[in-house]
């Protein structure tokens, strides 16, 4: 009971902290700042989130925009169909907002984790370049599948009932209350016996196996809770904006996911959040370099790859960086 | 009928094209078993550099006076473009492969696609985003048979696939290089131990995929009359579905994969509906890899313990 | 009672019969040898009893149940322990670490559990370190316990694999050469800690190994593997003189000895 009222006073204050700074944020900063700020605190939510999977599993996923598709669509229309309902019953003001969104943004986890469970298991049966390959084609499927979905506005994109589009729920306190939630969470999990277990099924599937770990159904759930997180960034991205396009989740986007958890160092969750800012940060500095910016981009993939693959942190965590930097895992045998 | 049949030949000829895209995969995976994703972009150059070739040797002046190209002009183009894209995929390799074989198989994986990426946009910054209209290095000539409108364009694209393809097969069989090459792909250290120079049979490699892939490239450009910097991204990317179709790291594979892309993709276009016509190969993609992921005439491999 | 019993169980791979009608029978409580020359089947047979493999005919009977085919963590659940030829360790986790994964049994707390750090969870987790320390005091590694296990020297992890196999509270354990590389001191240090683990935490030990200081010493029963087929079985003395397994392993000539 008392560990129960000590972190609940911890939360409160946390979120107090966030709501203080988010003033200041909103007072001190421009517009054009405003949003690159909120662009990476999403961007820190997708980096934590696909560095469960690719970083600590060792699965490697390239599809992962598609579920943040699947997340951005959920939270904007179920956003919509019930916000008229519970503005009924709980009035007009912020409070009604509040759990309407948040209640979007549990949906749009909701269907995109239920996505990656229908993509994950059968795809988590194959190994390194195939596993890749096949999520990058079921990324382009979904996103294929928005295109076409009248419903959803197709490839004009979904914006909503009313004709301002989407509600702009998200503001510096709900993105960052949530990017503080799910690190926790994903550090919590990524430091017990579960997170253990993923490490080993990166290191040494067969030994894993070996050692009775349920390596099937411990790859499907971390591929699920990591989708469900992108569908959580899905939603927060949505309501940044007037409305949800299927070309805002093109490859692209998942290379963009990559080159985060890649720049951080693989299975570090504090390089997660370094590399979603840089991310957020590099692509609106290189914008006026708009045309450059991708050939950039792509040149520091390769140029990583080569001279630091492990990227800033490697799989340390960033109170970690007085220990000895761990060896890579054994590369993988050949399929 | 005749539509079938219409159908039957515009997929056969593409398909041909997505074989010899898709060759060049097939072998870079069955020595380094790396996925070569820049390897659709060395179709892309492939296709530029003929353009650019042709207007070098002054096609201009021979389309304004409806004249034809003359055939020995055409195959200077296509030599041309095969030996540009042999040298640009001899630098990728020694850039972006070469210095992490060793690693663990994530990094290569990751230059790949950073590789393709960088190639599509430098494309676009250089030769512009628009598209372009591909210069009758062929002009063409239709006729009718059986009630189906076959033009020399496609029946080129036969006869040139055809004979890349068997020169591919005698190399391979018969040539000392294609034996090494053919050695790798069972074993690459026992290989080695052999005493075999296995950079130079690998560089060998690259080079004769990516001279195959710019004969592709042409050919596409014939048929298809429009080049764009992107052309590589989702013909590469169905023409690696076709390798994995036929089994990847098989060369008959390859032909075999090719020939049933291009034909899905054109009886779904014909029948079903032309939105759907890139969406098949990832339903194929998908299917295959969950279903037999050693393709059609792969081999499973046992992982040893 | 047989704690194992294999019948006639073949592998094949493609046309290479890898193993080829192999039966014998491990009694509880037993040190169990299985030797041949290379490439006789021996760890091919690991593989099949541990579930990396499914044979294509025959039975393994583990304490009465067919266990051919399962899925190697539901054969490590029913009490079947290995360790690797090549040392499988996880080489990016400390030494604790990687014996603290083996103990899911051990560990009901859920996934939430884990997320929200509960009570629950937390009693799971120091169930699991006390464990996971009472194994790597009894093979030596407690000082190493914060180490990282890809720095340990060799002959460390190669305990630290058997360490991590005892995390499953196994009734079999099955090592694959545990004395490769080793010099005549380790390979006695190694009889006794085999001895040890029979004598005082009950486990029945199936062996593989090339090292003849080892298995004749410690193994009770020896089976003998050749091309994938059985041709010896017996106490280490009839073993040491069979004629055919002098030919196995040095031709056939019966004059030089094996030891």
């Amino acid at each position: 009971m008392r560990r129960m009222l000590l972190r609940s006073a911890v939360g409160v204050v946390v979120l107090i902290a966030i709501y203080g700074l988010g003033f200041g944020v909103e007072a001190g900063f421009t517009e054009y700042v405003q949003r690159i700020i909120l662009l990476a605190g999403v961007n820190i939510i997708l980096a934590v989130g696909l560095n469960l999977i690719n970083g600590t599993t060792g699965q490697f996923s390239i599809g992962h925009a598609g579920f943040m598709a699947v997340g951005a669509y959920a939270a904007a229309f179920v956003g919509v169909k019930i916000a008229p309902g519970l503005h009924g019953l709980l009035g007009t003001g912020s409070v009604a907002d509040a759990v309407v969104f948040n209640l979007a943004l549990l949906a749009g986890a909701l269907f995109a984790g239920i996505s990656g469970l229908i993509v994950g298991m059968p795809s988590l049966r194959l190994r390194g370049d195939y596993l890749a390959v096949v999520t990058l084609g079921f990324g382009e499927i979904i996103r294929i599948l928005f295109n076409n979905a009248t419903f959803l506005g197709a490839a004009t994109g979904y914006f909503g009932d009313s004709p301002s589009g989407l509600p702009a729920y998200t503001t510096f306190f709900w993105v960052y209350a949530w990017v503080a939630a799910i690190v926790v969470l994903i550090h919590n999990l990524t430091f017990s016996q579960t997170g253990r277990s993923l490490i080993a099924i990166r290191e040494d599937e067969i030994a894993a196996e070996a050692m009775a770990t349920p390596t099937t159904r411990l790859k499907v759930t971390a591929f699920a809770i990591s989708a469900a997180t992108a569908g959580i960034a899905g939603g927060l991205f949505a309501h940044m904006q007037a409305g949800v396009r299927p070309e805002d989740f093109r490859f692209e986007k998942s290379i963009d996911m990559v080159v985060m958890i890649i720049v951080g160092g693989l299975g570090s969750i504090s390089g997660a959040v370094l590399g979603g800012i840089f991310v957020a940060v590099s692509l609106e500095l290189m914008r006026d370099l708009q045309q450059y910016r991708l050939v950039l981009y792509a040149l520091l993939l390769v140029v990583i790859m080569l001279v630091r693959p492990q990227g800033l942190l490697g799989n340390r965590e960033l109170y970690q960086l007085a220990r000895k930097p761990k060896p890579p895992s054994t590369p993988m045998e050949g399929m | 009928m005749t539509q079938f049949l219409q159908q039957i030949i515009n997929g056969l000829s593409l398909g041909s094209i997505y074989a010899l895209i898709a060759l060049g995969y097939t072998m870079v995976y069955g020595i380094l078993k790396l996925i070569n994703f820049a390897h659709g972009e060395v179709f892309m150059v492939g296709a530029y550099t003929g353009y650019y070739a042709a207007g070098a040797l002054g096609i201009a002046a021979f389309e304004e006076r409806h004249q034809s190209f003359p055939l020995y002009l055409a195959l200077l183009v296509l030599i041309a473009a095969m030996a540009a894209a042999a040298l640009l995929g001899v630098l990728i390799e020694l850039f972006a492969y070469r210095p992490v074989r060793n690693a663990p198989r994530l990094t290569p994986l990751i230059t790949a696609i950073g590789m393709s990426l960088f190639l599509q946009n430098a494309a676009m910054l250089v030769f512009s985003p628009n598209p372009r209209r591909y210069p009758a290095v062929l002009s063409e000539v239709r006729f009718e048979l059986f009630g189906v409108i076959v033009t020399n364009i496609k029946l080129t694209i036969f006869v040139v696939a055809l004979s890349l393809m068997l020169g591919l097969h005698l190399f391979v069989q018969r040539t000392w290089t294609g034996r090494a090459m053919r050695a790798l792909s069972f074993n690459i250290d026992a290989a080695k131990l052999m005493g075999i120079d296995t950079n130079r049979v690998i560089r060998s490699t690259f080079a004769i995929g990516s001279a195959l892939a710019a004969a592709g490239g042409i050919l596409f450009g014939l048929d298809q009359i429009t080049i764009n910097p992107l052309m590589g991204v989702l013909t590469g990317l169905k023409a690696f579905v076709a390798a994995v179709l036929g089994g990847i790291g098989s060369i008959p594979g390859a032909v075999v994969g090719g020939l049933l892309i291009g034909l899905a993709e054109q009886l779904t276009a014909g029948y079903l509906s032309p939105e759907y016509r890139d969406a098949i190969t990832f339903v194929i993609l998908i299917l295959i890899l969950l279903l037999k992921p050693e393709g059609l005439l792969g081999v499973v491999r046992v992982e040893k313990v | 009672m047989s704690l194992l019993k294999l019948q006639g169980v073949a592998k094949i791979f493609g046309g290479l019969h890898a193993v080829r009608g192999v039966s014998f029978q491990v009694e509880k409580g037993s040190i169990f040898g299985l030797i041949g020359p290379n490439g006789a089947g021996k760890t091919t047979l690991f593989n099949v009893i541990t579930g990396v493999y499914t044979p294509e005919h025959g039975q393994i009977l583990f304490r009465d149940e067919n266990i051919a085919g399962l899925r190697p963590a539901l054969i490590a659940a029913r009490g079947i322990a290995r360790t690797f030829q090549n040392i499988r360790i996880f080489r990016a986790m400390t030494v604790a670490e990687n014996v603290m994964v083996a103990g899911h049994h051990l560990h009901s707390a859920s996934i939430l559990d884990a997320m929200l750090r509960t009570r629950a969870y937390e009693t799971d987790e120091q169930a699991l370190k006390k464990r996971a320390n009472e194994l790597l005091e009894i093979l030596g590694l407690a000082e190493l316990s914060g180490e990282i296990a890809g720095s340990l020297p060799y002959g460390s992890q190669r305990r630290l694999e058997i360490a991590r196999g005892l995390m499953l509270s196994p009734e079999l354990l099955l090592l694959d050469e545990p004395a490769a590389g080793m010099n005549s001191q380790e390979a006695q240090t190694l009889n006794e800690q085999i001895r040890f683990l029979r004598d005082e935490l009950g486990l029945t030990v199936v062996l593989v190994e090339h090292n003849m200081a080892v298995v004749m010493n410690v193994c009770e029963t020896i089976h003998v593997v050749d091309h994938g087929e059985t041709i010896a079985e017996g106490t280490p003395a009839e073993i040491k003189v069979h004629p055919k397994v002098l030919a196995a392993y040095l031709g056939e000539d019966p004059e030089k000895e094996v030891v």
